[in-house]
């Protein structure tokens, strides 16, 4: 190779690996986008809780349950979005990843939350929960958790996605999420996420709604552009 | 005739090795395995799982299963189902919830048995067997070699069986909720009795003191004190061993010996000798029985 090609490769080089080393831009590429259902939902029965007196006086109408929550515009709550490919895998943040127990349901209904990451499990009621987690990678464990007893401190080492439930309450129920990176939302009324800071690169984004659902998109972030993806769940009845 | 006779006979040579074939080969021995080579310790015995197989494959496999994933041929009528040695989710152990188990524990409760479950008492096997046999087990999840199992919980002496400490261990069985599962009486009918399930999704009964003195993790008040410290993993029976302390939990271990009223035991004694605890007693003993005559259903 002749000089001036050789300087231009090296020079070529050291720019990427500037870019490489530089970290994330914190004006980085955004995904932002919606997720709507197509289909019939099934219809969300009211809960009974006259088995737990003390939660049943908090609610002048029934709860209904929340395997799908549906909102205006055919949006669904609760799809957690990450992206599962591309990026890599960040320490977890110091802060805790809060779960919380009132009027015998779960606050979120979706917890997300990073490997290693602190989850503090309150419980706020006047009842006894038993918080059971049912991970099939992680540890399965189930405590007791009385009225006005502290916080429990736990906290995951693998990712995976699985239900948390109280068999005392059987109408409890709820999710961990537990992901690899810092780049994921969980949908609210509307349906809309974001997930902003991304450096350049090629993404794969999944979107999960539970019990197992998942759809996946590919996305490319050139600079600090905005991509739009969105997810279509096909919803059945039953 | 003859070459008709061959002809079947051919066929039949050819299809039936094919359909027995079939039926072996959902039985084969598991594919590779995460840990092939693995050893107990139960006390001054060492258990080899090389060993441990050849006894597997005879006693275990036909309800564990033979991946040991709880999916024996039998398994299909059994209630509740083989434990699953692959999931590696054990019910009675001396180790915090969420931890495997000791050998000892696994080993213990190959020679107990289940009560009120399929799993029968193996004594009739000699002790080395058995500690093969927990070695082996060890060899179906990678969890034995990737964890290490619990620290075993610090069980302190019990103290001595007072009326205080029955009084006080029935206030604890209130304030913890225990009868929300359990009953009020201890009779397996609390209000969230119906609806429990176990981690697969399957419905389970709690433990019902008045027909039972035994419990699937032993029988002593050592035993029974470990299983609500240590919380009965796979099942909706918690741990409260953040939410008890020590020596509260042998007080609710003394109440709950007064629960299981067909039970000869000190506890049971004392609370009888009591007026309050004797009218509790015999009222216990007549109601919901057939004929109320007070004879144990």
């Amino acid at each position: 190779m002749c000089m001036r090609s050789a300087v231009l490769v090296a020079v070529a080089t050291l720019a990427v690996a500037t870019l490489a080393v530089a970290g994330p831009n914190p004006a980085g590429g955004t995904v932002s986008g919606k997720v709507t259902y197509e289909g019939t939902p099934a219809k969300m029965k009211p809960i009974d809780m006259s088995k737990e007196p003390s939660c049943a006086k908090m609610y002048t109408t029934p709860q209904l349950a929340e395997t799908v929550v549906t909102g205006a515009g055919n949006s669904l709550e609760n799809v957690v979005v990450y992206i599962s490919a591309g990026a890599p895998d960040d320490p977890a943040p110091s802060t805790a990843a809060v779960f919380t127990q009132k009027g015998c349901r779960y606050i979120p209904h979706v917890l997300a939350l990073q490997v290693n990451q602190e989850l503090k499990i309150q419980n706020e009621d006047q009842t006894s929960h038993n918080i059971h987690p049912l991970p099939k990678i992680n540890r399965e464990w189930n405590k007791s958790q009385p009225p006005g007893t502290p916080p429990i401190s736990e906290k995951y080492d693998k990712a995976e996605i699985f239900p948390v439930k109280c068999n005392v309450h059987p109408w409890m129920h709820g999710n961990f999420a537990v992901l690899k990176n810092s780049h994921f939302a969980v949908t609210g009324d509307g349906g809309s996420f974001t997930l902003p800071n991304l450096p350049p690169g090629k993404y794969t984004i999944t979107a999960w709604h539970e019990p197992d659902e998942t759809l996946t998109q590919e996305v490319t972030i050139t600079g600090s552009e905005t991509k739009t993806v969105n997810f279509v769940f096909k919803l059945k009845p039953y | 005739m003859k070459i008709t006779k061959f002809f079947v006979n051919a066929a039949l040579a050819l299809v039936l090795p094919a359909a027995l074939g079939a039926q072996q080969a959902d039985q084969a021995a598991p594919a590779a395995k995460p840990n092939p080579h693995m050893e107990s310790h139960v006390g001054d015995v060492t258990g080899h799982s090389e060993a441990g197989a050849n006894l597997y494959y005879r006693y275990c496999w036909g309800c564990h299963g033979a991946r040991g994933d709880g999916n024996g041929e039998n398994a299909q009528w059994i209630n509740p189902l083989p434990r699953n040695f692959v999931a590696a989710v054990f019910k009675c152990r001396s180790t915090i919830t969420g931890f495997l188990p000791t050998d000892e524990d696994l080993y213990d409760s190959i020679y107990r048995g289940f009560i009120t479950s399929n799993m029968p008492s193996w004594k009739a096997l000699t002790t080395q067997n058995r500690a093969d046999l927990v070695a082996f087990i060890k060899t179906f999840s990678a969890r034995w070699v990737s964890e290490k199992p619990g620290e075993p919980i610090k069980v302190p002496e019990e103290p001595k069986v007072t009326l205080e400490s029955i009084k006080h261990g029935k206030e604890l069985f209130t304030k913890l909720e225990c009868w929300k599962c359990h009953g009020p009486e201890g009779r397996g009918d609390g209000p969230s009795a119906s609806t429990l399930t176990d981690s697969n999704d399957q419905p389970i009964k709690p433990y019902n003191f008045y027909t039972g003195y035994r419990f699937k993790c032993g029988a002593t008040n050592h035993d029974l004190y470990k299983i609500f410290i240590t919380g009965v993993d796979g099942t909706p029976m918690p741990s409260f061993a953040d939410v008890i302390k020590p020596e509260e939990a042998w007080d609710l271990v003394h109440y709950l010996r007064t629960l299981q009223i067909w039970h000869p035991s000190p506890e049971l004694a004392l609370w009888e000798s009591t007026p309050e605890g004797s009218a509790v007693v015999k009222a216990e003993r007549v109601r919901n029985t057939d004929t109320g005559s007070g004879i144990h259903p």
